[in-house]
């Protein structure tokens, strides 16, 4: 037989936006090692439907750590204690026989709680929507060969481009700053050919929004970069520091 | 009986999108910002549709359950983007991409509309690096290729083992910054739950709106638009297990189906040879291995079958069996594309050897992935810059390291081919009413060739539907906006607004997810990889008993008219019962072997799939005849002009 493990959670219920949330404690036995954390859940969940009661409320999708839509804060570290995965990732086997976990939702004053452990994540389409992307219709456009770029740039592109927008760094910063997000996108544009005509546009409006919707500024605590699940380097922030420099000198 | 007219263009393949292009009706830029579309999902399809129909100047609304449009399930595909570029010059081309597609799929798709797919695909590329997507270079700084399955050339295009993230990011971009312009109004929480049918003048019934279910609120809303688009992927979830994510569903398919558009072969649905196993009751989903990983990795079960024995005991270590003890199946019967022939054959020789008794994990349901020979060939440095990524997720899942010992992985449903029928336009029988992406049956036929989706999701978004709605709209200009106080629109919510209350007030004892397990596995035991017209029957009959029970039977907890998951889980699987329904329907219905499906009774003596290409060479359509009453079925025959079917031969 598998090794199986009995724990309690202690789950924040909260209605709605307005509605005053508190914990409340769960126990669950002969949970295996090989379930994940949402399925986890998804125990907890049939337990309470089993019992009439209304389950717990968690935003989740793909499963399988690419979508960015699970967010759950456990025992203090936003997609959990283990390093470089989300939440849907995180097993079971990380946690010891008669564990208490402590689940919440992101909190943020960026990222209003819907229900439960569900939060309202809209900012960050907001953020995009201000600018991040290149300005090209569909159609008419030169051969994708046509300008040659370093596979370094490249790469570091990529890694930048990694980012899932899932808003862990927002959680896990303590002022609540969105600039490890925003950062990954202006760099990853700012690093290519294609996305460099509109680097310093793009650096305000996306700064201008990100302030004007309530983040908080960046103290270099680093607490971002710990806790990404994709490990998003915060050389980013440094570099859309100085893409925002260049921008505000120039005007 | 309905007679399909899939409205192909005149005149000699290669010629007919340029012909259709330079012949079709357009829309000029003033009557453009009269004109209203609904977009229904934002995954590669429907976020590159609604953001070039916005560029276009047209009014679009755009419709996600997601709380992002960045979160749509393209985002989860991995390996890559064909496209005919030849850049590697191994004598790519576009004839070459349309010929593999329509081989590929086993003969069962239009060549008409596989020839445009491939002709668009260099488009694509072009488009995505000049988003900003950053596809993998070489170290000259053009652009990188690898080789798929059921392919000979390197025409796959990638970004790591995330491709479809970053194509739905250049897509959620473009998308972004129409929504920035005020040309596309995005509708983030909430769900399609009806097509809204109007009759013009004439007394024709064309698609003009939506009822949608805001989820957030609970409140069902009206949408009219003069067209509505639906990009809302494949019905894989059927199977509950599935590399699907959770929410992906098939219910805005069988909303049109009901409303008279055509389900086209449901039964072709593709099972992914490349998946981590199953391990427990509990478990949700099931995660996909990138099929990139068999480039390099080889895939293997024991020879002797007490060597299969002790590995499923726990005994033996995979490492511990000698090479000569090793039977590497596919290399062994398909020596011409060892372990990269295409997903359907990967798949059913894994099933193969494991139904012989070789497999190789404590259930006995899978077999190994193997790197060692390609860590000693190119070292692990180069190992880890291909498929790094795609190892952690190996490990972080299964706690084993692939660099040290061999990954176990079984086949799982992946994506359907199958879907609302469509004309070349892309067009359903609904007059108004287009589907795109995975959401339409058109381009793969019986199976489709791994970094096929990612193409066809972008050529119908990007490229095909910008041109055909056109068609349909210039006929349009004249028609005002639509209020959604139309009695249509009254009386279509009403109808949801009865069946969400008649859910709410079963207050059974099992939940829904207890039902689509259930129906997960009849799906998997009776329709999977292997059926049979016993199979198909028995299903048939299963999936009408469990559904009857879950009318009776399930429990949604809480309110209707506020969030909740429970209704929305419910609401999905209802349709779920009636796909499941479809795809063994149709599997009976067609009595031969093809692409992804594969009956027992046809097969050669070696164990392919044996195709009956006299009596089955069409896509088989099913129309909607009333609730619980079997759908008529209608049949769009597959002419070939071009192209020789031939039995798929990937030994030589």
């Amino acid at each position: 037989m598998e090794k199986t493990i009995n724990i309690t959670v202690k789950v924040w219920r909260q209605k709605g936006p307005k509605a005053q949330g508190n914990f409340e404690e769960y126990k669950l036995n002969n949970i295996t090692g090989d379930t994940s954390f949402l399925e986890m859940l998804d125990i907890l969940n049939e337990q309470l439907v089993r019992e009439h009661k209304e389950p717990v409320a968690f935003d989740n999708d793909c499963r399988e750590g690419i979508c960015g839509m699970c967010s759950l804060y456990v025992n203090g570290h936003p997609h959990g204690p283990d390093s470089l995965i989300t939440t849907c990732q995180l097993h079971m086997r990380t946690f010891n026989d008669g564990e208490t976990i402590t689940i919440e939702p992101w909190r943020s004053a960026g990222f209003p709680v819907i229900r439960d452990l569900m939060v309202d994540r809209n900012a960050f389409d907001k953020i995009i929507q201000a600018g991040g992307y290149v300005s090209v219709n569909t159609g008419g456009i030169p051969d994708a060969n046509a300008i040659p770029i370093s596979k370094i740039d490249a790469d570091e592109a990529m890694d930048s481009a990694s980012c899932i927008g899932c808003g862990a760094c927002v959680a896990a910063c303590k002022n609540g700053s969105a600039m490890l997000f925003v950062s990954a996108k202006v760099s990853q544009l700012a690093l290519l050919p294609q996305g460099r005509i509109e680097a310093k546009a793009r650096a305000k409006s996306m700064v201008a929004k990100m302030d004007e919707l309530g983040f908080g500024n960046c103290t270099n605590t680093r607490a971002c970069e710990l806790e990404c699940p994709k490990g998003v380097s915060i050389s980013n922030i440094a570099r859309l520091n100085r893409e925002f420099l260049k921008a505000k000198f120039s005007d | 009986m309905t007679k399909l007219n899939a409205s192909i263009p005149q005149g000699p393949l290669a010629e007919k999108w340029t012909y259709y292009k330079s012949h079709q009706k357009l829309v000029n830029p003033a009557n453009k910002r009269r004109l209203d579309v609904i977009v229904v999902g934002t995954g590669l399809a429907g976020a590159s549709a609604a953001a070039s129909l916005g560029e276009m100047g047209f009014n679009v609304l755009n419709f996600c359950i997601q709380d992002s449009p960045r979160r749509a399930h393209s985002i989860a595909a991995q390996g890559g983007i064909n496209a005919a570029k030849n850049y590697q010059n191994d004598g790519d081309s576009v004839y070459r991409l349309f010929y593999d597609t329509i081989k590929g799929g086993d003969y069962r798709a239009r060549e008409a509309n596989v020839y445009r797919l491939a002709e668009v695909s260099n488009s694509i590329i072009d488009q995505c690096v000049a988003q900003g997507v950053p596809f993998a270079r070489e170290y000259g700084g053009l652009l990188d290729n690898r080789s798929f399955g059921g392919a000979q050339v390197s025409r796959t295009f990638y970004a790591k083992g995330q491709t479809g993230q970053q194509l739905l990011l250049g897509a959620y971009s473009a998308l972004s910054r129409q929504v920035h312009k005020g040309s596309v109004k995005l509708y983030t929480r909430y769900e399609m739950m009806d097509l809204v049918l109007v009759k013009d003048e004439k007394g024709v019934e064309r698609a003009r709106g939506i009822i949608a279910r805001n989820l957030v609120t609970g409140k069902l809303e009206r949408f009219s638009a003069h067209a509505v688009v639906i990009g809302t992927g494949g019905y894989g979830n059927a199977f509950f297990l599935s590399t699907n994510a959770m929410n992906s569903n098939g219910s805005a398919a069988m909303q049109c189906y009901r409303k008279g558009a055509l389900f086209a072969n449901p039964a072709f649905a593709q099972i992914h040879p490349t998946c981590i196993p199953v391990h427990g009751d509990f478990q949700s989903k099931l995660t996909l291995m990138s099929e990139s990983l068999r480039n390099d990795g080889r895939i293997w079960v024991p020879k002797k079958i007490e060597d299969a024995k002790a590995l499923q005991e726990g005994k033996l270590k995979p490492t511990q069996i000698k090479e000569e003890d090793r039977d590497y199946y596919l290399e062994r019967r398909y020596p011409a594309f060892g372990n990269l022939v295409p997903r359907d054959v990967a798949s059913r020789a894994a099933k193969e050897r494991t139904d012989a008794g070789f497999g190789v994990n404590n259930t006995g349901l899978a077999v190994f992935l193997d790197f060692s020979s390609a860590i000693e060939r190119l070292g692990k440095d180069v190992v880890a810059a291909r498929y790094g990524n795609l190892f952690q997720m190996y490990e972080k899942i299964t706690a084993d390291n692939p660099y040290e010992t061999p990954m176990m992985i079984y086949p799982a449903i992946h994506y359907t081919m199958g879907g609302i029928w469509v004309d070349y336009e892309l067009m359903t029988t609904i007059p108004g009413c287009f589907a795109i992406g995975e959401a339409n049956f058109s381009d793969h036929g019986a199976n489709r060739l791994g970094a096929s989706a990612l193409m066809q999701g972008l050529a119908d978004g990007y490229f095909v539907l910008p041109y055909t709605i056109q068609n349909y709209l210039s006929d349009q200009i004249q028609v005002p906006r639509f209020s959604v106080d139309l009695p249509e629109f009254e009386k279509t919510e009403r109808e949801v607004e009865d069946k969400i209350a008649q859910l709410m007030s079963i207050k059974g004892s099992r939940s829904v997810d207890s039902f689509h397990k259930a129906l997960g596995h009849i799906m998997w035991d009776y329709v999977g990889m292997a059926r049979t017209k016993e199979s198909l029957e028995t299903a048939l009959t299963k999936i009408k008993a469990l559904k009857a029970e879950f009318w009776k039977e399930v429990f949604i907890p809480g309110q209707s008219n506020t969030l909740n998951v429970e209704l929305e889980k419910a609401l999905r699987l209802a349709d779920f019962f009636d796909i499941g329904y479809l795809m063994a329907l149709d599997g009976l219905n067609r009595n031969e072997s093809c692409g992804g499906h594969f009956r027992e009774e046809y097969q050669t003596p070696e164990g392919e799939a044996l195709r009956d290409d006299e009596h089955y060479a069409y896509a088989s359509c099913w129309k909607f005849s009333g609730e619980d009453k079997e759908p008529e079925l209608i049949k769009e025959s597959l002419e070939y002009e071009f192209v020789v079917r031939q039995q798929r031969n990937y030994k030589a």
